[in-house]
């Protein structure tokens, strides 16, 4: 247990260095440039005229709709990789139980397509 | 005392060397890569290209990186200001720290972790809160307009990519970036799974939001989407972390479909060249590919991005999973353990 938990050290060690070198980075050009902020320079980027509407407003639901199918297919990988590491042991078994899981959720997806949740006009 | 020292600190001293070795040439090697982007661009469409600063223009990212380093931080009055400037840290940092598992040859990585894939999956789908952070913050249309269609992106794409890594995992047999590259002596996986390297590599182009899928930036409708409102080192650390992560998603194409260091035929001339060579002439030659589409592409609609990426490789990659797997366990080629 300690040596797996010991693979992993690099990693922590790596991610702080990172952040490190990251917020250094940043730091360092705030302090050495020269800041000279005014309310034109700092006002919302946009073609000429002031914004017309709060950014934080209403947008198309269909981000939701992806965001959703997403969560689904992206468990069913997760479940698929410890399923494909160990099918030469599980063998015959092992894959008929996982085609079926597949299957359950291939109606899923083909009932989604169907209904155009999968349309952007 | 002496204890500390051998017990912690050397060991820690170490490890921090080899992150030092691994993230140096990262970073210049990105400066490179977009010296090299500008002048294939500029050789592809007959223009010279950056041929001022240095010999051929080569030292031109540096000098950039210098004179953007100078410029003022500005954060827009309307941004939230926390979130504003932690979303370039997080996406640099977690477009660096997945370099961690790349094997660059035999045992030259730096952690060996037995769940390799796995890590570099869950890193890389962490990419999007970076995105969606810095266009949320940004209080603009365009930064959130085009934060929305990254994610959007990002999160089809990445479904599918799932689906391909999982056909390569059933032929290994293991979640191990060495032992994936072993296993593919005398055969690179690009061969018997063909289709899946195709949808592999058109998936990193769409999941490193490149062309032809460059919709987030789209220059001509939303300036640059989520980044428009950066400037000065906060658009470094995203510009560093779109090529550092191009560079890392052409890695892993390299090691799961083209057989990481291994040279492409293992006799005299090729098997004398060092490993690591092989590894990043791999890694090169995507690199060029990545260039070449740009150059040669026209850029995709959002929805027909949506429709390839749900309806051609979704399907196609799940069912070319089950075929894998069904012909794996039909003639007994699975990988059993020792």
């Amino acid at each position: 247990m300690e040596q797996l938990l010991l693979s992993y050290l690099p990693i922590l060690i790596f991610i702080g260095l990172v952040v490190v070198v990251g917020i250094a980075l940043m730091a360092g050009s705030f302090i050495i440039a020269k800041q000279e902020p005014d309310a034109e320079k700092l006002s919302t980027y946009e073609c000429g005229f002031e914004p017309f509407t709060d950014t934080r407003g209403r947008f198309d639901v269909r981000f939701y709709l992806v965001a959703i199918l997403f969560i689904i297919f992206d468990l069913e990988v997760a479940f698929l990789f410890p399923w494909a590491v160990s099918l030469g042991e599980i063998g015959v078994f092992g894959f008929w139980s996982m085609v079926v899981f597949l299957g359950v959720l291939t109606v899923g997806f083909i009932y989604e397509w169907k209904k155009g949740a999968l349309e952007w006009e | 005392m002496g204890n500390f020292w051998t017990g912690y600190l050397e060991p820690g001293l170490w490890i921090v060397a080899q992150i030092l070795v691994m993230i140096l040439p990262v970073a210049v090697s990105v400066a490179f890569i977009v010296y090299a982007e500008r002048k294939i661009l500029a050789l592809m469409s007959l223009r010279r290209g950056p041929n001022i600063v240095g010999p051929f223009g080569l030292f031109q990212s540096f000098a950039d990186f210098i004179k953007i380093f100078f410029k003022e931080t500005i954060i827009p009055t309307g941004a939230n200001k926390v979130v504003f400037l932690a979303a370039p840290i997080i996406t640099f940092v977690l477009a660096m720290i997945a370099w961690a598992v790349i094997p660059f040859g035999p045992g030259l990585v730096v952690a060996d972790i037995n769940v390799g894939v796995l890590y570099l999956f869950a890193i890389s789908s962490m990419g999007v809160y970076g995105i969606v952070m810095a266009g949320w913050a940004s209080n603009s249309r365009y930064a959130f307009l085009g934060a929305m269609r990254s994610a959007a992106q990002m999160v089809s794409y990445e479904v599918s990519m799932g689906f391909v890594i999982v056909s390569v995992l059933l032929v290994v047999g293991s979640l191990n970036l060495s032992a994936i590259v072993e296993a593919q002596r005398g055969l690179w996986f690009a061969i018997p799974l063909l289709p899946m390297f195709v949808i592999f590599f058109i998936s990193t182009l769409a999941e490193t939001n490149r062309h032809p899928f460059d919709l987030p930036e789209a220059e001509s409708e939303l300036v640059a989407g989520y980044q428009v409102e950066y400037s000065s080192v906060s658009f470094v650390l995203f510009f560093l972390a779109e090529y550092a992560n191009m560079a890392l998603m052409s890695g892993i194409t390299t090691i799961l479909f083209l057989g990481g260091w291994l040279p492409p035929l293992d006799i005299a001339p090729f098997n004398w060249i060092p490993g690591t060579i092989w590894f990043v002439l791999k890694i090169c030659l995507l690199l060029f590919v990545f260039v070449w589409v740009r150059a040669t592409l026209p850029r995709y609609r959002y929805d027909q991005l949506m429709r390839l990426g749900w309806k051609v490789f979704l399907p196609v990659s799940l069912i070319w999973v089950v075929l894998t797997a069904g012909a794996l366990v039909a003639f007994g080629w699975l990988p059993t353990k020792g």
